[in-house]
């Protein structure tokens, strides 16, 4: 027994995070495990940064005054918080973290079909967000993150063209992450893993892969027309040089609505897993959930004209946009029903995980809910441009992107690291986080219809008692965001080490070592079952077994 | 609830409680569910594996169908509030609105100007004809529920009707630059009769009568003559009617057209016409171009424009009776 014991510690396991240590070994690696944790740093940084921003925007409108700051460096923060966060936070996060560690594990291959191309994408970004730093240090951006011209063409006398130059590299990023996944998923497959049995993650992934691919070169070539026009004078938005600053916003739209749910749809797919795996249900209505990823993608190249109808754009196209708008709203309630309606009956966990996936369904609905009030063209007329839209799409993003993202975060972060973070302290900031966005962000639906614009710098004196909650909502919110900062590193060290499925979670993820090796798995899975079949899972009837022995002992 | 001054407010703030109720009703319903199966279907033990469920057909008929019979009622309702606050009343009060960075300035009928606020009567249809200087601006009034951005390089439309006398917020709320914040100001409703002498206060000149002016001072009258037989096509009694281009094509002589022409001559020429007409570009304002619009509205058909202004209409104009002409719309 002794000598078995001392052969294992002389000799550890080989697995993708030991398999070699130099920063080389990091910096040129192929596993996608290791590109999803690069990713995984990095995208943390960016969050960091537009975090920061976001205490300075609220720290500002404590008071009605604007007098943290002044207007310019406001106007700044505020672009600067978008910008961050939209394309270096929200669009990169579940898919190029999660999904890149996830994807080929889920499939039962030994990495994405091109690990070189996985590679450079990382570099693509890393450039785009490097450039991105240096805009911040060159004085950043003023226009807003959806850069409407003519202002940001022509008025706007800050790094507007820079920043263009690093949204076209970023969208590269994307665009390859996306063919990565689709080539991946169609080829890599293990055999015996039908479509029809894949996880609902890798078909949300499919879904998103598809608006990566189809939707990125139009913001492309949109922000390179803005660059154009700002430095060699062509009249493409400014009416002044014989432009049209409308079109803008079509092109705009149509990647950037999309663009939503490149951050939601991959949310949905990590909830629907933690869903199946926290309840040990299958997802109820499996093939509806897995068509209506693509459903959301499709249709959601649609509506991109309900951002436009105030702007001056026809009122029957404005109509159809609309109406169009509300076929999406279907795919959504369906996905929120099923889930509800998986739980029933189910077995269910209060570990963290489950906490968010609840937490996601609560704030998705009213996310998804308030959007049919903007979608409402009468109503939308009112609401477009003030706080209204600003609580609702921080319903959508930082209450279901955000949150999907950390559930599934600590949902695989005993299988990324081979150890478990303390569960106490995940419940408790899950909760602090739920608390404090609501605080923060249901007052500015309020203050909202009350009339108050979006990006004001000041405000009339009224509104005030509204944004002195949504900041205090704030300070709180970002104590729930720091503490899964500390706890998760802390427990890289000092984090129980767990077996290789601590949740007796199905899915063939779960099946191989955690961490895995660097291969993947030591043997070719063979599937020959569906998805969350937890009839087969070994820990479950270990446990059932263990159970048994007690009761009859 | 902001408050309700206009006609819209009444019906766009049911809407949004209807919207209200809906959402509460499926987030309590969803919530409550979710924390009824939360305790009822605890884990109870570690190897329990619960009793698996497929799907249910009828249950996704269901929850597919009534949210879309919803969202179609919704759509509706909202399409209907739109429709009206989008459709360019017939009969109303017309007051030319610039925007520019950072301040709103509006133009009555009789040639009161203002800036930053906005002074109308109550009771009284009062549709806004706005464009900008530079960036894009939109006119927001809360109390009013009412806002349309206002685009350079074209004429867009907003009407509401005052239903109480007072003075409400007006915000610019599509972000334009730095003072974006201060790009505010307020809206004052009058009773008819204070409206009326407000009017009187200050110099005035009705837009129509300054364009008159600047037709002649510009010297658009020597080649635009009344009797047609200038080098340039006559523009008596065309405003809202469609002209024929010399590309085969035809637009209507509306507001665009007319400040599309004054700006850029060349790029829709009247049929049977030459291009000898200068470009007017950064010698007049919007002002001025909205002044020589008010002109040509004030010459063209009797029943064109749905302005209430009553400029003095030069003599030659009292001929028949035009035939109704296509309401010219800024929305394109």
């Amino acid at each position: 027994m002794a000598s078995e014991v001392i052969a294992q510690t002389e000799e550890p396991r080989v697995t993708y995070l030991n398999a070699g240590h130099t920063v080389k070994s990091w910096l040129l690696t192929l596993d996608h495990k290791r590109i999803g944790l690069l990713y995984l740093f990095s995208i943390s940084v960016f969050f960091a940064i537009g975090g920061i921003y976001a205490s300075l925007i609220r720290l500002e409108l404590i008071t009605p005054q604007g007098d943290l700051m002044s207007a310019d460096t406001y106007n700044r923060v505020f672009t600067m918080h978008g910008v961050m966060m939209i394309f270096f936070f929200l669009i990169p996060s579940i898919p190029a973290t999660l999904g890149n560690f996830l994807l080929p594990l889920m499939l039962g291959a030994k990495d994405v079909a091109f690990p070189r191309l996985n590679l450079l994408s990382w570099y693509v970004f890393i450039l785009g967000g490097s450039l991105m730093l240096i805009t911040i240090m060159t004085g950043g951006v003023d226009t807003g993150w959806t850069f409407y011209p003519p202002y940001s063409s022509i008025y706007s006398n800050t790094q507007v063209t820079l920043a263009g130059v690093s949204i076209f590299i970023t969208g590269f990023s994307s665009i390859l992450t996306g063919l990565n996944f689709m080539v991946t998923i169609h080829t890599m497959r293990a055999p015996g893993l039908t479509w029809f049995r894949l996880p609902l993650f890798v078909w949300a992934h499919y879904a998103t892969s598809l608006i990566q691919v189809l939707g990125t070169p139009v913001i492309a070539i949109t922000v390179l027309a803005l660059a154009f026009e700002r430095t060699l004078q062509i009249g493409i938005f400014d009416p002044k040089l014989g432009g049209d600053p409308v079109l803008f916003q079509h092109m705009f739209w149509f990647y950037s609505h999309p663009a939503v749910y490149i951050m939601i749809i991959p949310s949905m797919g990590v909830v629907s897993e933690l869903i199946a795996n926290m309840t040990r249900k299958k997802i109820f209505g499996y093939h509806f959930v897995a068509f209506s990823s693509l459903a959301i993608a499709v249709f959601g190249f649609l509506v991109w004209g309900h951002h436009m109808f105030t702007s001056s754009q026809s009122m029957y196209a404005g109509m159809v946009f609309s109406l169009i708008t509300y076929a999406v709203a279907i795919p959504s309630a369906i996905k929120i029903f099923n889930w509800t309606a998986t739980i029933f009956k189910g077995s269910v966990s209060y570990d963290t995980p489950m906490i968010y996936a609840l937490a996601f369904i609560g704030l998705f609905t009213v996310g998804g809910m308030t959007g049919l009030f903007l979608a409402a063209l009468g109503l939308d007329v009112h609401l477009h441009d003030t706080y209204f839209v600003v609580a609702h799409f921080h319903y959508v993003m930082v209450g279901g992107a955000i949150i999907g993202y950390l559930g599934g975060l600590h949902f695989w972060w005993p299988k990324i690291t081979g150890r478990m973070y303390p569960e106490i302290w995940g419940r408790i900031s899950a909760s602090i986080i739920f608390l404090g966005f609501n605080l923060t962000f249901f007052p500015q639906f309020i203050v909202g219809y009350l009339g108050m614009p979006r990006r004001y710098h000041a405000y009339v004196p009224e509104f005030q008692v509204w944004h002195i909650l949504s900041s205090a909502g704030a300070s709180l919110l970002a104590i729930g965001f720091i503490m899964p900062v500390v706890y998760l590193t802390w427990s890289l060290k000092y984090g129980e080490k767990v077996g290789d499925n601590p949740w007796m979670a199905a899915g063939l993820e779960w099946e191989t070592s955690s961490p895995p090796p660097p291969e993947n798995f030591t043997y070719q899975p063979v599937i020959n079952h569906d998805a969350y079949e937890f009839e087969n899972v070994k820990e479950i009837k270990e446990a059932a077994a263990r159970e048994a022995a007690l009761q009859t002992a | 609830m902001p408050e309700q001054a206009s006609k819209f407010a009444l019906e766009v703030d049911l809407f949004y409680i209807a919207l209200w109720l809906m959402t509460i009703f499926f987030t309590v319903g969803i919530v409550a569910a979710i924390f009824l199966f939360m305790v009822k279907y605890r884990r109870r033990h570690d190897g329990e594996i619960p009793e698996q469920i497929e799907g249910a057909m009828t249950l996704e008929i269901l929850w597919s169908v009534i949210p879309f019979i919803m969202a179609l009622g919704i759509f509706a309702w909202g399409a209907k509030i739109y429709h009206e606050m989008y459709t360019e009343p017939k009969e109303a009060l017309e007051i030319f609105v610039t925007g520019k960075q950072w301040m709103w300035r509006a133009q009555h009928p009789d040639g009161q100007r203002e800036i930053n606020t906005l002074h109308i009567p109550v009771g009284r249809r009062v549709k806004l004809t706005m464009t900008s200087e530079d960036v894009l601006h939109a006119y927001f009034i809360p109390a009013f529920r009412t806002k349309a951005d206002v685009v350079p390089g074209r004429y867009t439309t907003t009407w509401f009707e005052a239903t109480k006398p007072g003075t409400y917020h007006l915000f610019c709320a599509e972000y334009c630059g730095t003072q974006h914040s201060g790009m505010i100001g307020t809206v004052t409703a009058m009773e008819p009769g204070e409206y009326e002498s407000w009017l009187g206060g200050g110099t005035k000149e009705p837009p129509a009568v300054a364009g008159e002016k600047l037709f002649s001072s510009l010297a658009c009258s020597t080649c635009h003559q009344a009797d047609g037989k200038g080098r340039g096509p006559k523009l008596v009694e065309l405003y809202g009617k469609e002209v024929k281009l010399n590309n085969g094509s035809t637009v209507t002589f509306d507001d665009t057209y007319i400040r599309e022409s004054v700006l850029d001559p060349g790029a829709k020429i009247v049929e049977n016409y030459q291009l000898i007409m200068p470009s007017f570009r950064g010698q007049v304002s919007e002002e001025q171009i909205a002044q020589i619009i008010a002109y040509l509205k004030s010459i063209g058909p009797k029943d064109a424009g749905a302005t209430a202004a009553k400029p003095a209409a030069p003599a030659a104009v009292k001929s028949a009776a035009a035939k109704p002409a296509a309401v010219p719309s800024a929305k394109k």
